[in-house]
């Protein structure tokens, strides 16, 4: 059986970062959306981890850094649960056609 | 110089210290009263108004008997010679060491005489006004422009040097303004103020020009220095001024004769005139104040001010005796066609400057030579007095009848019988009849061109005819002619309050002629002895009372020969009856010259260009933001992909093109 080397990683997390992409920009509903936003933060964590593995693999520099984004990632849920609940509540949709108020 | 000011100072102080004082209330209780009645007179005041204006004025005509006295009897006089006193001085604007503008008070002969007569006229007028303005809605109102204007034209005499003269100039000006345009409700009392306004300021350029000319070559505003600067020809001054040329003119004669013109725009001479006759629509009693005994004599009390400056220049002396002998020969043909009872007054007072400017125009500057000077300082005098008459008379003719039409008038002189007697005596002493004022100063101006100018003799002599054909046209046409009916209940002549003044006026008039003047003013200060010339009266006289009889031959009965006197000089009359055209000339002027030529171009210019490139601006912004604010559309996938397409056009440049 064939060791999968970084390629076939960078593969991986470069399909995975489109798929959240593609998630951000077609989704309606923003909580769908904001899972696809957590999809691409774990494509960035692929990334790291691979890197440090095949690269430096003496180092933790890469795990430490995919740590700190998993934190920073629950914070960002938090606050976009928290915008969309108050949007909820003003708008009774968590659509993102309906949240069109911000333009010129 | 200023060493012997100091002394003179010091010496008017030992006099009294109280002269100071005295002299600073003269102009400032008038100020009092406008300024205590326009900010409460018409809520508190509204009937002690007249009494109170009147009270203040009293006080500032006693204090400047007073000093005329002290001035003319006790002080006034160095060694034979009246001098100008500068009792107080000050500096009120300090550019550098050397230059500065000051404000203080110069005693003068001319300036003491000017103080008696506007504060008694003033006086008078006030007078009279409680009876004549009575209950007239702005009442207060009217007192307080009264006494603006006699602050303004009591500082105007006064004024020590000539920035300070412009200040007040400009304060008459504006008074003269608000009393024209006093009924306000009236379309011809506004375009009258606007008229006056306009035009007066407008020769007040020429006037600010030369004083600028003046006070740059001279290096000071002040009178005394100016004079004593521009007179001598060994000065350095003198000679820069006389040498300094425009377009092969002297800068002396240009700056005289542009003061020259502000004089006569405030004067009402030839052809700046078109004012004076629209400003009647102003009260009556303003009327004689200000547009027959004071402020249109500014003109010649300025000449008469920078007089030694003037005789300087020959030019300029026969520029002022061209324009005054053109505008009392003018003005008296006009009115002799008017039918206006105050038009007529107001050419004639046009007529009568126009004697006094000629008369200074023809003066020397010393001994002899100088009785032009004398005659016309005299002239102003007694022309103040007879004229003030002549105008508070008609007002009591207006106040009678409610109309100002002669032909609404006749057989007066049972309804009126004082009114008729003083504005009598007012005529005589205009025609020069002796022994009444009029004659003696008319007879020293006529004496003046006789011996100066020949042509201008003739022409005043055949003008002072005229000026008695008119005066008496007027007398007639309003007190005989036909019979008068009364319409209703007709009203008194307006009582004691109105008579008085008419009477004090009368006895001025009568006996003012008596002043030895030449005793008091002359053009160099020293006494100018009066020689009186039998002969030589003759012929005024006789052409006066040939007026008179044409006069009353034609207007004491009704008849039809005023009308075929008229037809037979058809074109002629129809000229002066219209004014000679000189109001539609300038009609022409403005409106279709310089409103079409330089105003409509102006004004295109300023709309399509001037605006256009304003507006083009705002538009192309405009148009730029309608096309650019379509990005911000709230919808944030939109943001998203053009943050995604800015990211990887990004990521495209650093790999590929950039390395």
């Amino acid at each position: 059986m064939m060791e999968p080397g970084l390629n076939h990683i960078l593969f991986i997390s470069t399909a995975l970062f489109f798929i959240g992409i593609f998630g951000f920009l077609t989704r309606r509903n923003l909580i769908t959306m904001l899972m696809s936003i957590e999809l691409v933060l774990n494509s960035v964590n692929i990334n790291f981890v691979a890197f440090n593995k095949y690269l430096w693999p003496h180092k933790l520099d890469g795990l430490f850094f995919s740590i700190f984004v998993i934190a920073i990632a629950a914070a960002e849920a938090a606050v976009a649960i928290a915008i969309i609940i108050n949007l909820y509540r003003s708008h009774q949709s968590i659509d993102v056609e309906n949240a069109e108020d911000l333009k010129f | 110089m200023n060493e012997i000011l100091q002394i003179k100072l010091l010496g008017i102080f030992s006099l009294g210290m109280d002269l100071g004082w005295a002299l600073l209330m003269i102009p400032f209780l008038p100020l009092m009263g406008f300024l205590l009645l326009g900010l409460f007179g018409r809520k508190h005041m509204k009937q002690s108004a007249g009494i109170f204006a009147t009270l203040l004025l009293s006080g500032s005509a006693f204090l400047s008997l007073h000093t005329a006295y002290g001035y003319f009897f006790k002080y006034g006089k160095l060694e034979g010679v009246y001098q100008k006193i500068i009792p107080i001085q000050f500096t009120w604007l300090q550019f550098s060491p050397g230059v500065s503008i000051d404000l203080g008070i110069l005693l003068d002969p001319i300036s003491v005489m000017m103080l008696v007569v506007v504060t008694f006229i003033s006086l008078m007028v006030h007078i009279y006004s409680l009876a004549y303005m009575k209950g007239e809605e702005r009442f207060p109102t009217y007192y307080s422009f009264l006494g603006l204007f006699t602050f303004s034209m009591l500082g105007l005499v006064m004024s020590s040097n000539i920035f300070q003269l412009y200040i007040f100039w400009e304060l008459v000006g504006v008074s003269s303004f608000l009393l024209i345009g006093y009924y306000f409700d009236r379309p011809s009392a506004v375009a009258a103020c606007k008229k006056a306004f306009i035009i007066t300021r407008f020769a007040d350029l020429g006037f600010l020009i030369g004083i600028l000319i003046l006070s740059f070559y001279a290096g000071t505003l002040d009178f005394n220095t100016l004079i004593e600067k521009l007179t001598s020809t060994e000065s350095a001054e003198f000679k820069s001024i006389a040498s300094a040329s425009f377009i092969g003119i002297s800068a002396l004669t240009w700056a005289l004769v542009l003061v020259f013109i502000g004089g006569a725009g405030k004067s009402a001479l030839f052809p700046l005139h078109v004012w004076l006759p629209d400003a009647m629509e102003g009260p009556t009693p303003v009327s004689a104040l200000i547009h027959a005994a004071t402020m249109v004599v500014a003109g010649v009390f300025l000449v008469a001010r920078l007089f030694p400056v003037f005789s300087m220049s020959e030019v300029a002396l026969k520029v002022v005796s061209i324009i005054g002998i053109i505008s009392a020969l003018f003005a008296a043909l006009i009115a002799c066609t008017q039918t206006d009872i105050k038009r007529v007054l107001a050419y004639s007072t046009m007529s009568q400057i126009g004697f006094m400017m000629f008369s200074l125009g023809l003066s020397g500057q010393s001994g002899e030579g100088g009785l032009g000077f004398t005659a016309a300082m005299f002239h102003l005098f007694t022309h103040a007095l007879f004229k003030a008459l002549l105008f508070l008379g008609a007002g009591s003719v207006i106040h009678f009848i409610h109309s100002n039409e002669m032909k609404d008038m006749g057989g007066l002189r049972k309804y009126l019988p004082i009114t008729h007697i003083t504005f009598l005596i007012a005529c005589l002493a205009i025609s020069g009849v002796p022994p009444f004022a009029g004659f003696f100063s008319k007879e020293q101006i006529l004496l003046t061109a006789y011996h100066h100018n020949v042509t201008i003799y003739w022409i005043a002599l055949a003008t002072s005819g005229l000026t008695s054909f008119y005066m008496f046209r007027l007398y007639f046409s309003i007190f005989w002619k036909k019979e008068y009916i009364v319409h209703g209940d007709a009203h008194g002549e307006g009582g004691f309050v109105m008579m008085m003044p008419l009477i004090l006026l009368s006895l001025g008039a009568a006996a003012a002629g008596f002043i030895p003047f030449g005793n008091l003013v002359s053009a160099d200060g020293k006494v100018l002895e009066s020689v009186f010339h039998l002969q030589f009266s003759i012929a005024p006289v006789a052409l006066g009372l040939l007026g008179i009889f044409t006069a009353m031959w034609m207007y004491k009965n009704e008849s039809n020969r005023p009308d075929n006197i008229a037809h037979s000089l058809n074109s002629f009359y129809k000229l002066a009856y219209h004014k000679f055209y000189v109001d539609e000339l300038y009609l022409f002027v403005t409106k279709k010259v310089l409103f079409s030529l330089v105003g409509r171009p102006a004004a295109w210019f300023d709309k399509n260009v001037v605006n256009g490139l304003i507006n083009a601006s705002g538009n192309s912004t405009v148009f730029i933001s309608e096309k650019v604010k379509g990005f911000q559309s709230g919808k944030v996938q939109q943001y998203a992909i053009y943050f995604l397409a800015g990211v990887i056009g990004l990521a495209v440049l650093f790999i590929y093109i950039w390395k």
